[in-house]
């Protein structure tokens, strides 16, 4: 079997003796244009870009994702729009992977097997489910694998020992690891050195299973974490488009500047 | 579909949380997993421990203030001609609403779980008010979530819960409504759940608050039998019960311990928010047919685009201002064992009028929906058919309201 994208990038990584850096953005912020060359412009300095589909009642996102979610829907953003990003994004990535991100709601609306034939013909390589935990998405994550699309199961500091080996027997060539009690883009409560700790115990049960941190990483706490195989910024791109656009310069250069810097900080 | 007799229906669920194998569930972040399975085991444990239902009893007789009386409205009656109208005035319990019974049994579990913090959404303000409430009296610190348009239209409500002693939070997102104050609350609960417990306000969210919160108010239904069986001697022949539906705790509560009777001998009414007369916009998704979604980590009848965002709401009642309802409600829906329509404001506004114009009584703007039905159907009923309207908030925190509207001051 050939390799997936997304584990090709993990490897790549490894070789460089670097952690894989992950972006997340959302789609259609600040327009759906823009959306497409914020990815286009921080591509070289990332392994994977995440790509979050906007939902009107977020249970699980703080302060920033919300606010560039509430951009783009007021934007008009709609289901269909994020494939159409995905296509133009491959058609010149063609070998980036890309995740996209979001609350099942809006892919029980869309129809799952239709979600995942649109993930297919656009060329998403992962899912990653909010709100539908283990064990709950094992139908769903086996449609994903049926049509080699990576099911990317979350693990929390709240996950038992015992759920933790479940998850990761059921899990594809990624998991998440949400690294403290937090909604996405809250100040790091935890030390590096602890998140760490935590991260290693779960690396331990599979130890050649791809496992990325997450929440609470930005430009000052990235360096502490770098011994993971992967890390996911988020928010804290996510506020630097809401700045860019709130001080009326260009999202695209200035992000482009922050996954720079944040690339810098773990090679 | 169908629903089992003899069998609790907050318990008819599959392994997954599931009634009826599509309402309900627990769609929640994997963060939220490990408390809501450590609440639904204690809650399990708990609801069967002699102990803790004396406890509970004890805190409902002598703290909340159980029975709540039931009344004829011998006026109103009279007036319309028709069938025997009753009053289950749950607004008598301490507080002023029904939200009493879940926030009680909340921070009984949460100091059970040895929690010191308690959370909590709100909409009218009732839910916030009884936490606040509850929160001091068993020691809990206590926020409460509330949206700023609630918080500017529920000021009496908004008052008594800073009175309380509990932080009020005001939510800015969205359509500032109580949709976005149980986001926020669950939010705050994501990145807390270690210190704190989480009251859902109603018969929404996880399965498990559902389970709770139905479990609660139950006691509504409990004493309407026993008030009953006084009054006729046994269940009367024709009986209708009558109750507005938001996220539905109270109709729940109102309705539970019925369950088993045949429908042509009580019936179930759910009155939903129809909104503006003018307006589109409607707190009433059973009513108008809504598609199933996913809101607050829950399958339910919900209002929302084809894409699955939740479309905003419009009532002049806060707390029947929800796009959602909950997964029992759907579930009673589709099995036929209640039937669900919707009044406007301004039939809500007619309904208040009447019922104060002959009645010593105050509902508020969410019973006065309920009032609404009652009335229009009640002069085409037979003089021998009861029917009973649970009055389950008092209206003194839609006085602002009720002002502007009916130049009335209460």
């Amino acid at each position: 079997m050939t390799k997936s994208l997304i584990s090709l990038a993990f490897e790549k990584a490894k070789k460089e003796k670097r952690p894989a850096l992950l972006s997340y953005t959302v789609a259609g912020d600040t327009s759906f244009q823009k959306s497409v060359e914020i990815l286009i412009s921080i591509s070289k300095n990332v392994d994977i870009v995440e790509i979050g589909f906007p939902h009107s009642t977020p249970i699980a996102d703080g302060g920033q994702i919300q606010t560039s979610s509430h951009r783009s829907l007021k934007n008009g953003f709609k289901m269909n729009h994020i494939f159409q990003i995905v296509k133009k994004y491959k058609k010149i990535e063609n070998s980036k992977p890309v995740i996209l991100m979001g609350y099942y709601n809006m892919i029980y609306q869309y129809n799952e097997n239709k979600f995942l034939k649109s993930c297919k013909n656009s060329g998403v390589d992962g899912v990653i489910v909010v709100d539908l935990p283990w064990p709950e998405n094992r139908k769903f994550a086996k449609k994903c694998k049926t049509k080699n699309i990576c099911f990317v199961q979350l693990l929390s500091p709240t996950t038992s020992n015992l759920r933790l080996r479940k998850i990761i027997k059921d899990s594809h060539e990624m998991c998440y690891y949400i690294s403290m009690l937090s909604t996405t883009g809250g100040k790091l409560k935890v030390s590096p050195n602890n998140i760490m700790k935590n991260y290693f115990k779960i690396k331990k049960i599979k130890i050649n299973k791809n496992l990325v941190n997450g929440f609470g990483i930005t430009t000052n706490t990235i360096s502490g974490l770098k011994r993971a195989d992967g890390l996911v910024c988020g928010s804290q791109i996510c506020k630097e488009i809401t700045n860019s656009f709130q001080k009326r310069q260009n999202p695209v250069t200035n992000v482009s500047k922050l996954v720079y810097n944040l690339k810098r900080k773990i090679i | 579909m169908k629903i089992k007799k003899k069998i609790p229906l907050i318990d008819q669920h599959d392994k997954y949380g599931f009634w009826g194998g599509k309402f309900g569930g627990s769609f929640i972040p994997e963060t939220l997993k490990k408390p809501v399975e450590d609440l639904e085991e204690l809650f399990n444990k708990l609801r069967y421990q002699k102990k803790f239902l004396n406890e509970r009893d004890f805190y409902f007789k002598n703290w909340v203030g159980s029975p709540t009386p039931l009344i004829k409205l011998g006026n109103l009656t009279k007036h319309l001609g028709g069938a025997q109208i009753w009053a289950k005035v749950v607004s008598e319990a301490n507080g002023g609403a029904h939200k009493i019974y879940n926030a009680t049994i909340h921070c009984l579990i949460a100091k059970k779980s040895k929690k010191k913090y308690i959370i909590g959404d709100t909409g009218a303000g009732y839910a916030g008010k009884m936490l606040s409430m509850a929160a001091k009296k068993f020691g809990l610190k206590c926020k409460i979530f509330m949206g700023a348009k609630d918080i500017v239209r529920q000021q009496p409500n908004v008052k008594a819960i800073k009175k309380n002693g509990a932080e009020v939070i005001p939510v800015y997102s969205g359509s500032q409504t109580l949709v976005d104050a149980v986001s926020e609350c669950m939010r705050f609960w994501v990145a807390n759940c270690d210190t704190t417990a989480m009251c859902v306000g109603s018969t929404v969210g996880p399965a498990i608050f559902v389970r709770i919160c139905g479990w609660s108010t139950s006691q509504i239904s409990r004493e309407l039998k026993v008030q009953l069986i006084e009054e006729f001697g046994s269940i009367p022949k024709k009986l209708k019960l009558y109750n507005c539906v938001g996220g539905g705790s109270s109709s729940f509560g109102f309705w539970n311990e019925f369950m088993d009777y045949d429908k042509k001998q009580v019936e179930f009414i759910g009155v939903e928010a129809g909104g503006p007369k003018k307006s589109k916009k409607h707190a009433a998704p059973l009513t108008y047919g809504s598609k199933i979604g996913i809101l607050h980590g829950a399958a339910q009848y919900v209002n929302q685009n084809s894409d699955g965002q939740i479309d905003e709401t419009e009532s002049i009642s806060a707390g029947l201002d929800y796009p959602g309802v909950s997964p029992l409600h759907c579930f009673l829906k589709n099995t036929k064992r209640a039937r669900y329509t919707a009044a406007s404001d301004e039939d809500a506004l007619e309904a208040y009028k009447l019922v104060t114009k002959y009645e010593n009584l105050n509902p508020s703007l969410e019973p006065s929906h309920a009032f609404a039905e009652a009335i229009k159907t009640a002069p085409k009923l037979s003089k021998d058919t009861i029917i009973i309207v649970n009055s389950c908030g008092d209206a003194k925190k839609d006085r602002d309201i009720i002002k502007k509207r009916l130049g009335k001051i209460i």
